[in-house]
């Protein structure tokens, strides 16, 4: 029997190549193409006054400048919105290069194409646009304030105003014996890829076909919008994501400004055009998250149920809403995490300011949301004097009662309904792992040695793999490689291996056999795109459902062949065989000749199958009505809704009693996706995520100054973790299938990143003793804590004598 | 990130270097290991016409420890102007002589970036957050400045004049640093608080404790970085006083550095912070200097002391 690749932690296939420097990414794609740089706004609010290109025209190498009037029709129109929502009643997008005015420093003013990227970068500097000033609106409170506006026709620079409500949560937490109020903040990071956007593009005059390579997470998706843009039939547009170096998010977007600048200026210039951003460039030009302001009200029993659950929420959308208010949604919905809340209102208003645009990163929306619902829920347990983790089990969802409605709906417009878990099960493997009822010994034994340690934990319910689709494709060739496409890109997930996995488990073939593509719509034409935790659930279940057509047509053909009823027939080691007469057999590479009557008999293989050819029928056609050609199935899995992955993380850390450096001593996840394809690279998503959590937590912020300006646009001043400040992972996993998609798995994506600020506030909370309501923090915020809270203490002990 | 156009030269001889110098003048830049000048370059923060590359220059390209240094005091550990951070800090001789100099240079970025970037190069360019600026102030050291009118060395305290500006001028080439083995017996450390392992610090202190026969302190100072526009040496001696190394009042002379220094607050901690850390890492690196004095150690990350080479 061949071993069971689905659930097995296999190496992935795809490292030896990346790690040996033999990815090819879009920069190393089109050596001798024309370079773009983009003279970029370095303002936050101004109007475009004039633009003196004079002094750029005598750099040598200069091939051609644009602004926002050489832009024709449609490719100077504002930018697509992608996710129309009716909440969102002041959705606005930029042009691809900016027309009349600037929101936000970063964004695209002229495009410059040159030889090299040098020397395009020497005419940006003798660009001079000069501006009139508008007040430029940096911070929530200033947004929120509207004193200053963004846009002149936003008034309040409220882009969108959403409330959802189950039962009366204002009479359930008036009505309860016991209030907390809370006031919540957590600051911007962004996603950071290690390789920023890209786009190569190239018109083929002879074929009429544009060639683009991009960067990007919806390699479908932007091979309609630029042909929707140059006014191309997508038949003629081919989009291929290469390697990707990293997404987390930013990449979704479509079309990013350059993902349209770029072909259509190779379409314009009849030559290969190419940009790559630099560092800098995506600091200020891509995507930011996070930035939220929250305020809670939570009622509750004795024991510390929730009776009813009162959220606002203020989220800061940058200048524009070109992904719509899908992040704000996701925290309105998943901040509920594991727990009935009693009566539910939530309520947020998205803010335009004069920063870069807000997108989903990794979490989306998630970490907020953890982080709210995580505070209150530890505020709940110093309330009452209870254990946190007794206050979680209280009000946790059971087992029993999954599916689970929260009569609210989610982003996909579906509602919001978990179809299973077990997080009691959850909770208590994490107890163990960490060690938590044996903490206060650890805590003790620690302080005798003048050191302050403090746990924390946190818990989330992810809702992954949203629809509406995707599809595979499965072919097997005539030398008996397994060819694989889904549409769905690839920026590190490990897809060569785990979609090779599922195929080799349904098609019976091993697993060196298979070769997958992705992200290339010459090979697949249908998809949406790798985010939300999707892939794995969309493209692993369609590709499963191609490879079982695969399997059916491989039994009939054989079964022709080998003259025996399909239904006794097995495939094992890319062998059909008779089962118990693995002697009466024949090799799927045979089977995929069969499939296809041709003429003409290229190799051995193909002469060897005619042995098995059966007689010719001459009053039967060579392909049977109904059938066609070749050993291949194309498959789509589209799910009524979302399938909700869970975790839960608990963290110890050391905070130095003089200097307040935050150390992380353990950091424990019990993680649920559901069936796992293979657990070594849901390890690896974990791990990855925590990184990015306790970036978010302790070190990531962007810092604006009150003119807009953005003070640590490199990664000298924005502090990503290095691998020497991020912990060692401890994990442990617990399979609750899924029962909504035959593989029954669920999305890893981002999970590892959702608690990460909620799981270290509550950690530092405990080592000190005080209330963190904001993240990320800093050694410095914390002294300043310190002192706070010893000033305030001193203050009453005053009072009190 | 690409720089503007700039002439690059490769002279194979100090003395060809120093001419190119004098000719070009403030047109020229020196590029050795790159680290701090090429990301400056890349961003056009800078954009020199000239570039002096002296990494071809085999003759500086040494870590010397000596009996007398080269101004005729006492032993020395003595850096060309090419030898890279990683030289210093794996020379054993150097290390031997003058321990400061490895401590210090664990914490100069990560060790990529050591393997590249030289000492003489960061002490140039007198960034104030750079470890061996303070390591050069804190031992008294000295920069050997070559020109067409030949040699002048200059102090530690007259070398770094501010924020990214040294005594250097136009047309001198820093070809050495001395590292004076302070006399007696002669402990130190090097602490320093920074956001993420190998960045900038957010408050560093060298510090250097001289003890007598009977373990007396006689000898108290300390360095620091990223608290002022040049690296700031405080002779902290009077705060502690004289008595017994073992029983002396290091804090209170953790307190002097806080109430004498004038940090200014950035984007990563407030100026109070830095005062605080300040006086916290005073108190700890003249501790450890002292231990180290009697032999001793102390491994701040367990809290336990350990005999040191």
């Amino acid at each position: 029997m061949t071993t069971r690749m689905l659930g097995a932690p296999i190496t992935r296939r795809e490292d030896p190549r990346l790690l040996a420097g033999q990815g090819r990414y879009v920069d190393d794609i089109g050596a001798g193409a024309l370079e773009v740089a983009f003279v970029r706004s370095p303002h936050a609010h101004a109007r475009i006054v004039d633009i003196d290109v004079t002094d750029a025209l005598d750099v040598q190498g200069l091939v051609a400048i644009y602004t926002h009037e050489d832009l024709p029709g449609r490719v100077g129109e504002p930018l697509p919105l992608l996710i129309p929502h009716p909440a969102l009643t002041h959705g606005r997008t930029p042009c691809a290069l900016a027309k009349d005015e600037v929101n936000h420093v970063g964004e695209p003013i002229v495009m410059v194409v040159a030889t090299s990227r040098y020397l395009a970068e020497d005419a940006c500097d003798r660009i001079r646009v000069s501006f009139d000033f508008d007040p430029p609106v940096v911070g929530i409170e200033n947004a929120r304030d509207g004193a200053q506006l963004v846009h002149d026709d936003v008034p309040g620079n409220v882009a969108a105003h959403l409330v959802q409500e189950v039962g009366d949560a204002a009479a359930a937490i008036d009505a309860a014996p016991n209030v907390v109020e809370l006031d919540l903040d957590i600051e911007r990071s962004a996603s950071m890829p290690m390789e920023g956007k890209g786009v190569w593009a190239r018109w083929d005059s002879d074929d009429r076909s544009l060639r683009v390579y991009t960067s990007t997470q919806a390699s479908t998706s932007v091979r309609a919008a630029v042909a929707a843009k140059l006014g191309l039939e997508a038949d003629r547009v081919e989009v291929v994501a290469p390697d990707v170096g990293g997404g987390f998010g930013v990449k979704i977007v479509h079309p990013w400004p350059e993902e349209i600048l770029i072909p259509w200026a190779a379409l314009t210039l009849g030559q290969p055009v190419k940009w790559t951003e630099d560092r800098r460039e995506h600091f200020v030009s891509s995507a930011h998250e996070r930035g939220q302001l929250h305020k809670v009200r939570a009622g509750f029993d004795d024991d510390g149920r929730l009776l009813g659950l009162d959220v606002t929420f203020w989220h800061d959308n940058g200048a524009y809403t070109p992904y719509g208010i899908i992040v704000p949604i996701i925290t309105s919905t998943q901040l509920l995490g594991p727990y009935k809340p009693g009566a539910y209102r939530v309520e947020f208003f998205s803010l335009y300011t004069n920063t870069v645009p807000v997108t989903p990163y990794r979490g989306a929306g998630r970490p907020q949301g953890c982080f709210t619902m995580e505070r209150t829920m530890d505020a709940i347990a110093q309330h009452l004097g209870l254990d946190r983790t007794v206050v979680r089990e209280r009000n946790f969802i059971q087992p029993a009662e999954m599916p689970f409605d929260h009569g609210l709906t989610f982003q996909d417009g579906r509602p919001l309904i978990y179809d299973s878990g077990d997080y009691p099960a959850s909770l208590e493997k994490l107890k163990k792992l960490v060690g938590w009822d044996e903490f206060e010994q650890y805590r003790t034994a620690a302080r005798a040695e003048g050191r302050r340690v403090g746990i924390g934990l946190a818990c989330y319910v992810e809702g992954t793999g949203v629809g509406p689709y995707e599809g595979g494709f499965v072919k097997v060739e005539t030398d008996g490689g397994v060819v694989v496409a889904t549409g769905l890109t690839t920026q590190g997930q490990g897809h060569q291996t785990a979609f090779a996995q599922v195929v080799a488990d349904e098609l019976g073939v091993p697993i060196d056999k298979v070769t997958v593509t992705t992200g290339d719509t010459r090979r697949f034409k249908y998809a949406v795109g790798t985010f939300a935790s999707r892939a794995a659930v969309m493209s692993g279940n369609a590709i499963a459902v191609a490879a079982r057509q695969v399997r059916e047509k491989a039994l009939r053909v054989a079964g022709e062949a080998l003259e025996a009823d399909p239904r006794d027939l097995e495939i094992v080691d890319g062998v059909v065989q008779v089962k118990g007469a693995p002697g009466s057999s024949v090799p799927l590479a045979t089977v995929a000749v069969l499939s296809n009557p041709l003429r003409y008999a290229f190799d051995e293989e193909t002469q060897r199958a005619t042995q098995f050819a059966s007689p010719a029928d001459p009053d039967r056609p060579p392909v049977a009505e109904g059938d066609s050609p070749g050993l291949e199935g194309t498959g789509y899995y589209s799910p009524p809704r979302s399938t909700f992955a869970n975790g839960m993380h608990a963290v110890i850390v050391e905070t130095d009693p003089d200097t307040a450096e935050i150390t992380v001593l353990r950091y424990c996840v019990v993680h649920d996706c559901g069936t796992l394809i293979n657990p070594r690279i849901v390890e690896g998503q974990i791990h990855g995520g925590v990184a990015q959590g306790v970036g978010g937590a302790l070190y990531e912020r962007m810092v604006y100054d009150d003119a807009g300006q953005l003070l640590n646009a490199s990664f000298m001043d924005f502090l990503m973790p290095y691998s020497t400040e991020v912990p060692a992972v401890e994990t442990d996993h617990l399979e609750t299938p899924s029962p909504l998609n035959p593989l029954g798995i669920k999305g890893a994506g981002e999970a590892g990143v959702i608690p990460g600020s909620a799981a270290l506030a509550s950690a530092i909370e405990d080592a000190e003793g005080f209330r963190i309501t904001r993240m990320p923090i800093s050694p410095s915020e914390l002294h300043h804590l310190r002192v706070q809270h010893e000033l305030a203490s001193s203050a009453e002990k005053g009072l009190e004598a | 990130m690409k720089p503007s156009p700039f002439t690059y030269h490769r002279p194979g001889t100090t003395e060809a270097a120093v001419g190119l110098l004098t000719e070009l003048g403030t047109d020229a830049k020196v590029l050795a290991g790159g680290q701090s000048l090429v990301p400056l370059l890349n961003m056009r923060l800078a954009a020199p016409p000239h570039l002096v590359d002296i990494n071809q220059l085999q003759e500086l390209n040494y870590v010397r420890a000596t009996g007398t240094s080269p101004d005729g005091a006492g032993p020395a550990v003595v850096v060309g102007a090419a030898a890279r951070h990683a030289d210093v800090e794996r020379d054993p001789a150097a290390h031997q002589a003058l321990p400061l100099l490895r401590r210090a240079l664990r914490h100069v970025a990560h060790p990529t970036i050591r393997n590249r970037g030289t000492t003489v190069g960061s002490i140039v360019h007198a960034d104030p957050a750079g470890e061996m600026t303070a390591v050069l102030a804190l031992l008294d050291g000295s920069v050997e400045l070559r020109s067409a009118n030949g040699s002048r060395r200059v102090g530690a305290a007259d070398f770094f004049v501010g924020p990214l500006e040294s005594a250097a001028e136009p047309g001198e080439l820093a070809v050495s640093a001395t590292f004076p083995v302070p006399p007696g017996q002669t402990g130190t450390a090097w602490l320093e608080v920074a956001r993420r392992h190998g960045d900038y610090a957010v408050c560093g202190v060298g510090a250097l404790v001289t003890v007598d026969a009977d373990h007396r302190v006689v000898g108290a100072r300390a360095a620091y970085i990223s608290v002022d526009t040049t690296p700031v040496v405080l002779d902290l001696l009077d705060a502690v006083g004289t008595g017994p190394a073992d029983t002396a009042d290091w804090s209170a002379a953790g307190r002097l550095a806080a109430s004498t220094l004038r940090p200014d607050a950035d984007i990563h901690a407030t100026a109070e912070y830095r005062r605080h850390l300040a006086a916290v890492l005073t108190g700890r690196a003249l501790t450890a200097a002292a231990l180290d004095a009697r032999g001793r150690g102390v491994n701040h990350h367990t809290g336990e002391t350990e005999e040191t080479a």
